[in-house]
């Protein structure tokens, strides 16, 4: 009635032979090949198309291509590379949060007060480089060959639009709807881009550095119990 | 001087009265008892907790609470239900279960009505429940009830169909549909020329006995058959919208149509009031009957809830094909046995 | 890729006939029935607009949000060790297993690695979150489909689990006990023996449900072919955990990892991935009963083999993580669940991207809800097992 081993066909032993145990001092590199090889395929196709890659030696791979291959890097890479699996999209505003430290932790402020600069600290991208205020960031897998990679994109701040993944990956549907919501970077191709988690008639962006914390500008989060003073001593700051 | 005549002493409106406060109890009360000790009790054992514990001893009294609660709560009528068919609909309800259990018989004199046509009309009477369900699911003006309201109908439609074939083999052996008459041809009967237990259907109808058990089960509409109410789909089918003493009224049709169901199938295949060895008309059995009764109804309404909590429930599609592809068939193949015996014997 | 099975092509085929027949058949007035906010099988505040014709769904859309609580914008004004206090409510029966891998990405980028003792009990507790939340789920399917009583093995049975989750960290429900470097305490006496024992009582509670839930005909009946998610379309939505191994692919993170998630010690037990060919509710459900007997294994070889030594790596009082990005993902009990942590080297993450696994695998929702029954809803969003923290963050 049951078939208790239903899956009897499947190699346990082929499997775990291909099993690379990431971090391990002896495969790092090993599965330093393995990125370093995504990475010349993709230049391969795209040359010029891609403009910044970071490999982090037996940990990841960040690759940055131009918007006008964001698609096409897509269908290649699932295609032709066996990136099928379709992990996760997202963005990241790399603006330095314009409310200063109080955005940042409170207990910056506490620890350190002189911490607090003087105007907003450049901008600064992260692994790949960039060049805009916005990027967005996917991750695909290769089940079988056990791969994966992160893709970034520049998001051009006055077009602020990227061509959608739908099309190549279904399951990006709901994450370019959330990005589209937390970010306001519109999805080209997109079926039906609207809300998702806020209400309908939500304005902004939540996840933009720019858009504050409203509940955390009225009531400063109390951090670290350590840093806080305790009752007996005084404090000129009025309590909230 | 034998009960009846005492009985058929007394005024009309005397008579009138004693069946009415005999009928209600013969509801309320084996309701109530169905509750307690298979809801509150039995089911709790099999779920690994105790149940209610606190009101009576060992919460004998919970169900005099749940009924004090809900008298209490206010009677919500949705804003745009149909107010007349959504108020009236668990009356119908119940009423189809008073007027079921006026067929059955609980002792030589212990009856309501002793009608030739007993079993067909409680088999016509019980129909009219579906009325009610279709009523309160329209009359909610809410989809889930609307669903469960349809679903109930085309469920309890289709297992009419089983229920009464499978009677209709019992009808067929005692020759009868008057139900007193079907207790006296069991007791009665023989069977391989034994008479010592006499001869309780479910010997000779075993067949029709289970398909009356599975066609009751959907009837009640328990689980495995509880779509019209299931509650994780359509929250709970066409009682969403009850509340307060409406709702009560739907809770207690729940378990008072359990046990006159069972009633019935205990007059029709486990002997009803007859207990081996005592002359069924005796008088005492007016006073034993019902206490037989009660133990019969209380067994097999723990099948009932037993099954209700143990399985799963079937798809609506399910349902219907289990109802006519495969227990009508074997009902109709039950009655054409029957009938060949019948003859040959 | 993983060899398709003919049943699993032909269930795909009948589902996309499905879907033609569906379109064809529009001209019927419809009916939109909102299955929640407040539903009974909707796990939390999930609705789903579904457009039904009779009985049958024409369209589905889930809509959420209701929950929504902001984890990622939150994250950004929080010190590190404070974002787990709020990571454990993301999927809240196994918040163990939420914390790990967020740890995982903050050792990553501070170079820290916690001694073996500690990534021992830290697997041992994470495979423990995986037993405590599927066994909710085990007794969950049932009543999803109909049967009420399961549901209250699974929770009498969950309590060993979670007493012992208890008496090494303090919290049923919400440890918040992994820490940058390492772990908050050591394991209590007596505490190794007493979890062996729940792992045989849960051992058993697999094979109850085995009897009671899976060889019931009926609940067969319910889920064989019910919900069928072909392999390739799986991986375009990004299903994972059972969801996927019940598609017949054979990829499990804890094997399989592609993080250099170093701080689990799944590499050397002996265990093994299970799979089910069909794709349907059943082979999930299937897959996940096996997947408590794995990880009850799991646990008494941890037990068993548990180094001694510190519990704690060297980290500075205060953590500041230096500037760099990482991802970690690990496998949970829901599914694959990964943070990308962009750190700009303050004490708050710059920004947290919490890559949930119901949030996949319920995008996959209205594809697989067209065509199906009403009743068929409900078992299908069963068997895909979410849970709403999981999915609105």
């Amino acid at each position: 009635m049951i078939r208790l081993s239903s899956n009897d066909t499947v190699d346990v032993t082929a499997a775990e032979a291909t099993d690379d145990t990431d971090g391990d001092a002896a495969n790092e590199s090993a599965t330093d090949e393995v990125r370093e090889a995504i990475l010349s395929e993709l230049e391969d196709e795209f040359g010029e198309a891609v403009v910044g890659a970071h490999i982090a030696a037996g940990v990841d791979i960040t690759v940055r291509v131009t918007s006008e291959a964001w698609a096409t890097t897509a269908e290649f890479l699932k295609d032709e590379m066996g990136f099928e699996y379709f992990n996760f999209l997202s963005a990241i505003d790399w603006l330095p949060s314009p409310f200063g430290r109080d955005m940042d932790s409170q207990v910056d402020l506490a620890l350190d007060p002189a911490a607090e600069p003087a105007e907003p600290e450049a901008m600064e991208q992260g692994l790949a480089g960039g060049d805009t205020r916005f990027q967005v960031l996917a991750r695909v897998n290769d089940v079988a060959g056990h791969r994966a990679i992160t893709l970034k994109v520049d998001v051009d701040d006055s077009a602020m639009s990227m061509p959608s993944w739908v099309p190549v990956y279904a399951g990006a549907n709901w994450h370019e709807r959330e990005t589209w919501e937390m970010f306001g970077i519109e999805f080209v191709g997109h079926p039906g881009l609207r809300h998702i988690y806020l209400p309908g008639a939500f304005e902004g962006n939540p996840l933009r550095k720019d858009y504050p914390l409203l509940a955390r500008r009225v009531k400063p989060w109390p951090g670290i119990v350590d840093v806080e003073l305790m009752p007996t001593e005084e404090t000129d700051e009025t309590d909230a | 001087m034998s009960t009846a005549q005492v009985f058929a002493e007394l005024a009309y409106w005397q008579q009138t009265g004693i069946r009415l406060g005999a009928g209600l109890a013969a509801v309320l009360a084996v309701a109530g008892a169905l509750v307690y000790l298979h809801l509150f009790k039995a089911v709790s054992f099999m779920q690994s907790r105790l149940g209610p514990m606190e009101a009576g001893p060992y919460g004998s009294l919970q169900l005099l609470a749940e009924i004090g609660k809900h008298l209490q709560k206010e009677d919500i009528f949705p804003r745009k239900a149909d107010k007349f068919v959504f108020g009236a609909a668990p009356f119908v309800v119940l009423a189809s279960t008073f007027l079921l259990v006026v067929v059955v018989p609980a002792g030589p004199d212990a009856w309501f009505v002793n009608s030739e046509l007993g079993i067909y009309l409680g088999l016509a009477v019980s129909s009219v429940s579906v009325l009610g369900i279709l009523m309160a699911g329209w009359g909610s003006s809410n989809k889930y009830s609307l669903l469960g309201g349809l679903r109930a109908t085309g469920q309890l439609i289709a297992y009419e169909l089983p229920l009464i074939l499978a009677v209709v083999g019992v009808v067929i052996q005692a020759g009868t549909m008057n139900m007193a008459d079907i207790v006296y041809a069991q007791a009665n009967g023989e069977i391989f020329g034994l008479g010592v237990v006499g001869n309780p259907y479910i010997l000779t109808q075993g067949v029709a006995f289970i398909i009356f058990l599975i066609a009751m089960q959907a009837e009640l509409a328990q689980a495995p058959f509880d779509m019209p109410v299931a509650e994780s789909e359509l929250v709970t089918g066409y009682m969403t919208e009850y509340s307060g003493m409406r709702f009560l009224l739907f809770f207690i049709g729940e378990f008072a149509t359990a046990g006159v169901f069972a009633a019935v199938a205990s007059v029709l295949f486990l002997g009803g009031w007859y207990i081996p060895g005592i002359d069924p008309g005796a008088d005492i059995m007016n006073l034993l009957g019902p206490l037989v009764m009660l133990v019969k109804i209380v067994g097999l309404t723990f099948l009932v809830f037993w099954t209700r909590f143990t399985m799963p429930r079937f798809r609506e599609d399910q349902l219907q094909r289990l109802a006519w592809k495969f227990l009508i068939p074997i009902a109709l193949a039950n009655i054409v046995v029957t009938g060949i015996l019948k003859v040959t014997f | 890729m993983t060899a398709v099975s003919s049943r699993q092509q032909l269930n795909y085929i009948a589902a996309q006939a499905a879907d033609a027949r569906v379109n064809l058949e529009i001209e019927t007035e419809g009916m939109t029935l909102n299955i929640g906010p407040q539903h009974p099988a909707t796990h939390g505040t999930l609705r789903i607009v579904a457009k039904l014709d009779g009985e049958q769904v024409i369209a589905a859309d889930p809509v959420m949000g209701y929950m929504h609580r902001g984890y990622e914008k939150l994250s950004e004004v929080r010190t590190y060790p404070q974002v787990t206090t709020l990571i454990n409510r993301i999927d809240w029966l196994g918040s163990f297993a939420n914390e790990v891998p967020f740890i995982l990405a903050a050792e990553q980028l501070m170079e820290v690695e916690a001694p073996p003792r500690a990534q021992w009990i830290r697997t041992v507790l994470f495979e423990m979150s995986r037993i405590a939340n599927i066994v909710l789920f085990l007794g969950d399917m049932a009543v999803q489909v109909g049967a009420v009583t399961p549901v209250f093995f699974a929770f009498r049975d969950r309590e060993h689990i979670l007493n012992q989750i208890e008496a090494a960290t303090g919290g049923r429900f919400h440890p918040n006990f992994d820490r940058i470097g390492g772990l908050k305490d050591d394991l209590p006496k007596g505490w190794i023996v007493e979890t062996k024992q729940a792992m045989k009582k849960m051992r058993s509670f697999c094979n109850e449900i085995e009897e009671l839930v899976m060889g019931n005909e009926i609940f067969q009946a319910r889920t064989r072919g019910i919900g069928v998610v072909p392999a390739d379309i799986g991986l375009s939505y990004g299903l994972s955990g059972a969801n996927i191994r019940g598609s017949g692919v054979d990829w499990d993170v804890r094997r399989d990892g592609t993080t250099g998630a170093g701080g689990l010690v799944h590499n050397e037990l002996d265990w093994r991935v299970w799979t089910h060919p069909d794709g349907d509710s059943f082979s999930r459900f299937w897959v996940r009963l096996q997947e408590v007997r794995e990880s009850t294994k799991m646990v008494d070889q941890i037990l068993d083999g548990l180094p001694s030594g510190p519990i704690m790596a060297k980290v500075p009082r205060i953590i500041k993580v230096p500037a760099g990005e990482a991802y970690v993902e690990t496998e949970n009990p829901l599914g694959v669940m990964g943070y990308y942590v962009v750190s700009k080297g303050g004490l708050a993450p710059f920004r947290v991207k919490i890559r949930s696994a119901s949030f996949n695998n319920m995008s996959i929702t209205p594809w697989l809800l067209t065509g199906v029954y009403v009743p068929d809803i409900i078992t299908i969003l069963g068997s895909l097992y979410f849970i709403l923290g999981d999915i609105d963050r």
